[in-house]
């Protein structure tokens, strides 16, 4: 039986040589990414600035100017409409009154549904959401203090792990895959809510997981192969692992493609975000995070001297090393 | 590496048999899980925004509580010193800032005063503080600040409380299965699956039900309750339904009977009118109470207050002595329906605002379910036949590990009592995606061992060693963002965190050590030289 195989046995691209081209790249689209987040902000669910939305869900595709007369309507201030998943389901998003809390809210609703039901017999309101400023301000700050802590804490964990120029490298990478993820929120405007931050928190740690596995393997070099240049030896790590790279990219896209197409318009920007993320993820695991080292100015050497500190996990892994070597 | 022990095959098989069977109850219909033991309703619970169903974040006003226990203590010290014997005459008594101060018209009672007050006060916390600060100011001026501590332990029990009176309450809604949790310092989630318009829910919960019944002022000038102002003893309440006309109505600051003496309260109807009316029923003391107070005051009229609005104000045509009474309204069935809940459950101790809902239509949630469903089964197939053709038998072999594992995080969950929400789901499709890079990771090292010129089983074996090394690191770092998320995310995020959880320790169970016992098995038995990988 033959077997597929995306990546080529004996495969041997010269990734450190692209690396200034990449590094050149990948600052560029970083900077646009940041410009376009600040530039065109993100388009922020009730969930982060507070308010209420309606998903409501019509009998026929509706026609949108007749849904904004019945909003505007409804005077309860400015409101905004977006066609979401299918043509018959309309987002409605106003704003919270700011006296009168829950019951005004509530009223709201049923203003809302009462004057819909008028105009469009059979509407349903699906699901509806109101936060309030308070809490809309603390999930802000929940939010961006989760991403944060996973990013330093990964950093700091492969810091202690390997060595310090590990733990920078693989920050920076992440630090742009979440840069990326922001920008793309901010160029497509897709609704950026709570479950974007479950998926900006996946995408870290799936990032950081195919770093890890590129950076073992390239600690695994450096204790083999001591006399060997670090742009060959990470040249030959990178392409050794980059089966399991593709693969693995390859095999998480296809899961996440089906849940895009298959699993309904609720979850479709959260699935769109970790898409992106795989790829971003993937390609600075490749092209960033590894040449970085050498950047950075890591050498065999580097290595041992923390190799003969040694202590914990690190002392661990290296007691597999030699004997690995040893073995024909 | 390869040989396993009897009791090494029975260790590995033992707890998936075990995750598995916990599963299985989430598959089944309600009617067949309700008739298996305790033990073995290991179920899946569906999050909201899959079962449909209102979430709620209630939050109490710490200032509340504060400002209501001062205007307590204004009371105690009202009627401890001048009701007490011997009385003690006070003046100039306000509360602003959060303190209390008075002044006592005779300086030789100052020191008096202060020796009746302090008993007022009581221990807060451990360090053997007082809830209650008592000080002389300008010789003449009692100033009484309430304590930190004292506010803190107030908030706490008064959240406590407030928990067990909406649990009560929504108890008595009859809805299945609700969730009410104190969240933090001063906020409760509630959440009630299936529970379509939550306006009812929202109006009960509102609803202080603070109960108390006073008698009518008739010495009051109407001018001059109008424009809020009442006799001395007296205050002016607002009375939305005053037949006279004027919204407002002037009674006695003395409350006749509270309604933490009420032992039940009834929808009925009025026998005459036939409106909707609550029945009420006084315990023993507030009977006796209630029957004094009514015979004394035959022919004048009284009030029934419900969270400081008068509902009306009747006369008293004779004494009332059962321990029974009806209360009368504007009501409509539903109205006081709610009311005889909410006086059943006794009274909330601190207002409550929504600051945060959510609610989610069982259509939508029966689709998402749908398609969720729908994307795992699609993700699982097309994840399987891209494995089988990239690794052939023992792609077969991760795919086996991927099934038993889906099945597993399902029995996991079932047997912690987690739920699974839409991210989750999504977790799920994430975690068949990525539980198979473990194997991907052990496979990609085989080929690379055996062209390296290792034998088969050298290589296999040398794949899984340097491979688990890989897997586990690259693991640790995967839990660390999950861990994060569970602690730091709220509902969505957390529903997402505890499947990427218990997949992450799954997954390397089931593709690294499942996985080496199949091949190492189909090894021995064939003892291939060559294999296709």
């Amino acid at each position: 039986m033959k077997l597929l195989k995306l990546v080529p046995d004996n495969t041997n691209i010269g990734f450190v040589k692209l690396r200034h081209w990449a590094f050149g790249l990948t600052a560029l689209l970083t900077v646009l990414a940041v410009g376009a987040t600040f530039y065109k902000g993100l388009n922020l669910g009730v969930d982060f600035v507070g308010g209420l939305m309606i998903e409501a869900k019509f009998q026929q595709p509706p026609q949108m100017d007749k849904v904004r007369t019945v909003v505007d309507r409804l005077g309860v201030g400015d409101g905004s409409l977006q066609q979401f998943g299918d043509p018959r389901t309309v987002q409605i998003r106003l704003p919270l009154p700011e006296q009168g809390g829950a019951g005004a809210a509530n009223a709201i609703v049923e203003k809302a549904r009462r004057a819909m039901t008028a105009e469009f017999p059979g509407v349903a309101f699906s699901r509806y959401d109101t936060v309030s400023g308070k809490v809309s301000g603390e999930l802000i700050q929940n939010g961006i203090l989760a991403v944060m802590l996973a990013v330093v804490g990964i950093a700091i964990f492969s810091w202690f792990r390997y060595e310090w120029q590990f733990g920078v490298s693989t920050f920076v990478a992440i630090m742009h895959d979440v840069l990326m993820t922001l920008g793309f929120f901010a160029i497509t405007q897709l609704e950026f809510d709570l479950n974007i931050v479950a998926a900006v928190l996946t995408i870290v740690g799936y990032s950081i997981n195919d770093k890890m596995v590129i950076d073992d393997r390239i600690r695994e070099n450096m204790r083999k192969y001591r006399k060997m240049d670090m742009k060959s030896l990470i040249d030959l790590s990178v392409n050794e692992t980059l089966p399991r790279t593709v693969m693995t990219s390859v095999t998480v896209l296809l899961a996440l493609g089906a849940l895009l197409l298959l699993g309904g318009h609720v979850l479709r920007g959260f699935t769109a975000a970790m898409m992106l993320g795989i790829v971003v993820g993937t390609y600075s695991s490749v092209y960033v995070s590894s040449s970085l080292l050498i950047t950075l100015g890591l050498t065999p050497q580097t290595s041992e001297k923390k190799a003969s500190k040694g202590g914990g996990l690190a002392a661990q892994a290296e007691r597999m090393g030699p004997r690995d070597g040893a073995q024909p | 590496m390869l040989n396993f022990s009897r009791w090494a095959v029975v260790g590995i098989l033992l707890p998936l048999v075990v995750g598995i069977l916990c599963a299985v109850p989430s598959f089944l219909p309600d009617s067949v899980v309700t008739q298996l033991p305790r033990s073995m309703q290991t179920r899946v619970n569906l999050g909201l925004d899959l079962s449909g169903g209102s979430h709620l974040l209630l939050e109490a006003s710490t200032q509340d509580v504060a400002k209501q226990r001062l205007a307590n203590m204004e009371e105690q010290v009202r009627t401890e010193l001048r009701r007490g014997q011997p009385r003690i005459a006070i003046g100039d008594i306000s509360s602003r800032d959060g303190k209390l101060s008075f002044m006592v018209r005779e300086p030789s009672q100052v020191d008096a005063a202060v020796e009746r007050i302090r008993p007022l006060t009581q221990g807060a916390g451990l360090t053997g503080q007082r809830d209650f600060n008592v000080e002389v100011v300008n010789s003449s001026t009692i100033v009484i600040t309430p304590t930190n501590a004292g506010i803190d332990n107030a908030v706490k029990s008064a959240m406590q409380v407030a928990t067990e009176v909406i649990r009560k309450r929504i108890d008595e809604m009859g809805t299945r299965e609700p969730t009410i949790q104190q969240q933090g310092d001063n906020r409760i989630v509630v959440q009630v699956p299936g529970l379509q318009n939550p306006k009812a829910l929202k109006d009960l919960l509102r609803q202080t039900a603070k109960l108390e019944f006073k008698l009518v002022d008739t010495t009051a000038n109407p001018a001059e309750v109008a424009q809020g102002r009442a006799p001395v003893g007296s205050e002016v309440l607002p009375y939305p339904d005053n037949p006279s006309g004027v919204p407002m109505i002037a009674v006695k600051r003395q409350v006749m009977v509270s309604g933490e003496e009420l032992a039940d309260a009834q929808q009925g109807y009025d026998q005459r009118t036939n409106a909707p009316v609550v029945n009420i029923r006084f315990n023993g003391a507030g009977g006796r109470k209630f029957g004094q107070v009514t015979s004394q005051n035959v022919n004048r009229p009284f009030a029934m207050i419900l969270d400081g609005r008068v509902l009306s104000a009747p006369n008293i045509n004779e004494p009332i002595l059962g321990g029974s009474a009806q209360i009368s309204g504007n009501f409509t069935v539903e109205t006081a329906n709610q009311l005889a809940i909410a006086l059943r459950s006794g009274n909330l101790p601190v207002d409550l605002t929504v600051v945060e809902e959510r609610t989610v239509g069982p259509q939508l949630g029966a689709d998402s379910i749908r398609a969720g469903l729908v994307a795992s089964l699609v993700a699982v197939v097309a994840v399987a036949v891209f494995m089988f053709a990239s690794y052939g038998r023992f792609g077969m072999y991760a795919n086996l590990a991927v099934a038993i594992n889906v099945l597993v995080i399902l029995g996991v969950m079932g047997i912690l009592g987690a739920t699974l929400t839409l991210p989750g789901i999504a977790g799920f499709v994430l975690t068949i995606g990525t539980a198979v890079d473990a194997n991907v990771l052990i496979y990609e090292r085989i080929r690379e061992e055996r062209r390296r010129g290792r034998g088969v089983v050298q290589a296999i074996e040398h794949g899984y060693k340097e491979a688990s090394r890989t897997i586990f690191e690259a693991n640790v770092t995967h839990a660390i963002a999950g861990g994060i998320m569970l602690a730091l995310g709220s509902g969505p995020v957390k529903g997402f965190a505890i499947v990427l959880l218990i997949g992450i320790a799954t997954s390397v169970f089931t593709a690294v050590t499942f996985t080496r016992l199949l091949v190492s098995r189909w090894v021995r038995a064939k003892r291939p030289t060559e294999i296709v990988i």
